[in-house]
């Protein structure tokens, strides 16, 4: 008696349950040595700790002489094209994204296929790598920040359109009932009803990707799209370790700061 | 009189002026046009005949891919495949020890979380890219760099939402535990891990959805994966070539995303 308080009963055995969490187990076991196979690690540059040191070395000890110098080609105005870049990319996104989003979002009065058509193609226009949209309108409109945007404006679609209809499929209908039931056409429901309902969820969505889109934009330039990423990727060419912790501290600070704002007005719009 | 009343009430109410909504009105007019300014991102530079005739035609080109190119492709595609799963593992091992340490009702040391909080908000900001450009300084060109600047990026994307699961717990297990005098591996072992492990299990997968989508163009800086031949091809200006990548790409991602995303939705029934 005294014996059976100490000892826990044995757990219910589910065997088909059980069997399926230990094939999904193995399976994922196997795809993970199966990817250490053919990775060549010996690749790795002998001067690599050295490098990483001069890196953290370099945030420490930034190059201040950097920040500001007025000739348009330092970190502050780099950071502030960056930003507009993101703003200008954003602002054509939402834009496009709305009309998408309509066609895109599962509502109840629409025939099946329009609103899987419309998922697919946003699932492709998100997939379209960034860099490559990037790189065909540096070949439009040459390099600069205005294949930034433009590749930004369009990339963007895919991801807040796909947003934006969710927010549209999570709509209440009673509104639009009630304005049917006043008797207003179709534009009235829009303009009463839909669109009202939908503004905060919009507003948030958007802002949502302006974060990421301040992230985007900082890398575009890597590839000559404008933007702090070209004279990242130069300091890394030249070694200039100091530089490029300044500019990774540039980076870092305008994208904490970004979250910051946008994440409060989010928080006031709910 | 009574005229006047029906009057107003078919017209609607008038609505109240807010100051508030005129202010950000004005600042995103005035932001948009001070960034139009100041990337001279005029759509007359787009729709300029020329410009846009260019890029049609290079679009027109990637509609018309070289078919023959995909077995090319394949072998670096498996490359970029490998480099995904990898980043993702290595990636979200050290979130998952990292997330229960900044999780306040796991660590109570408030000093602790703090510090650990601010590492991993800084580490969170730096984008994929980023990383893999400074990883090809640091490490040399490869998939290696790849593999690292993604261990990175997953780590900043796993461990927010994983802490943040970790702290909405139900604190009931874990003080039963305590309270029986569990030591606190005890606590985690038999109080967290079962009301958390489908969610680590699903923001892996995830994370998982985001690094292949990254690791595809990666190699463009030479870190490794099938974005070196996306580079390769636009520098010689053969877009057919390029299209051809492209279409894989999408395959890839569009294929791993639903079936990442139906195994989650799976797990969290």
């Amino acid at each position: 008696m005294d014996n059976t308080l100490k000892k826990l009963p044995p757990k219910p055995v589910n065997y088909k349950t059980r069997t399926i969490h230990w094939l999904i187990a193995i399976a994922s076991i196997v795809i993970i040595i199966w990817s250490f196979t053919g990775m060549d690690f010996s690749g790795i540059k002998a001067t690599a700790g050295q490098i990483a040191g001069a890196i953290i070395s370099g945030i420490f000890h930034p190059d201040w002489s950097y920040v500001w110098n007025g000739s348009g080609e330092d970190l502050i105005s780099q950071l502030w094209e960056t930003l507009c870049i993101a703003f200008l990319g954003t602002f054509i996104s939402a834009v496009i994204s709305l009309p998408f989003a309509f066609w895109a979002a599962n509502t109840k009065h629409k025939k099946w296929y329009a609103s899987r058509s419309g998922k697919l193609v946003l699932a492709v226009i998100r997939s379209f790598p960034e860099i490559v949209l990037a790189l065909m309108f540096i070949k439009a409109v040459g390099p600069g920040s205005a294949a930034g945007v433009f590749a930004l404006g369009f990339h963007s679609v895919g991801m807040l359109a796909k947003l934006f209809s969710e927010a549209i499929e999570n709509l209440e209908i009673g509104a639009n009932e009630a304005v049917i039931a006043a008797g207003g056409s179709k534009w009235n429901i829009v303009m009463f009803s839909t669109m009202p309902n939908l503004m905060p969820a919009l507003i948030s969505n958007t802002l949502y990707r302006f974060d990421v889109s301040v992230r985007s934009a900082s890398i575009l330039g890597l590839v000559g799209a404008g933007g702090i990423g070209y004279p990242l990727i130069i300091a890394l060419q030249y070694r200039q370790w100091n530089r490029v912790g300044i500019i990774l501290l540039g980076i870092v600070i305008m994208v904490i700061l970004i979250d910051w704002i946008s994440g409060w007005i989010r928080k006031k719009l709910v | 009189m009574s005229k006047n009343t029906d009057h107003k009430l078919t017209e609607l109410p008038k609505k109240k002026f807010k100051l508030m909504n005129l202010v950000w009105l004005i600042v995103l007019v005035g932001g948009f046009f001070l960034s139009v300014n100041a990337t001279n991102a005029h759509i007359s530079v787009l729709l300029d005949p020329a410009n846009f005739g260019q890029f049609t035609e290079i679009f027109v080109q990637m509609c018309h891919p070289d078919w023959s190119y995909a077995a090319t492709a394949i072998p670096l595609l498996i490359e970029t495949i490998k480099m995904a799963v990898l980043g993702t593992v290595i990636g979200s091992a050290v979130a998952f020890v990292y997330s229960l340490l900044i999780a306040r009702n796991i660590i109570k040391n408030k000093a602790v979380t703090g510090i650990l909080r601010f590492i991993m908000n800084i580490i969170r900001t730096i984008p994929d890219l980023l990383l893999g450009a400074i990883f090809v300084a640091v490490v040399g060109i490869g998939p290696v760099a790849g593999v690292m600047a993604l261990s990175v990026f997953t780590f900043g994307v796993v461990v927010k939402l994983f802490y943040e699961a970790i702290e909405t717990i139900d604190p009931g297990p874990i003080e039963a535990l305590t309270a029986v005098g569990a030591n606190k591996l005890q606590i985690i072992h038999f109080a967290v891990m079962p009301q958390i492990i489908t969610y680590f299990i699903s923001y892996v997968l995830y994370a998982f959805e985001i690094n292949v989508r990254a690791s595809t163009v990666l190699g463009y800086i030479g870190a490794g994966g099938i974005g070196l031949y996306l580079q390769q091809t636009l520098q010689v200006f053969s877009y057919d070539k390029t299209g051809m990548i492209i279409i894989v790409i999408i395959i890839v991602v569009v294929l791993i995303d639903y079936v990442s995303s139906k195994s989650r939705e799976a797990l969290m029934k």
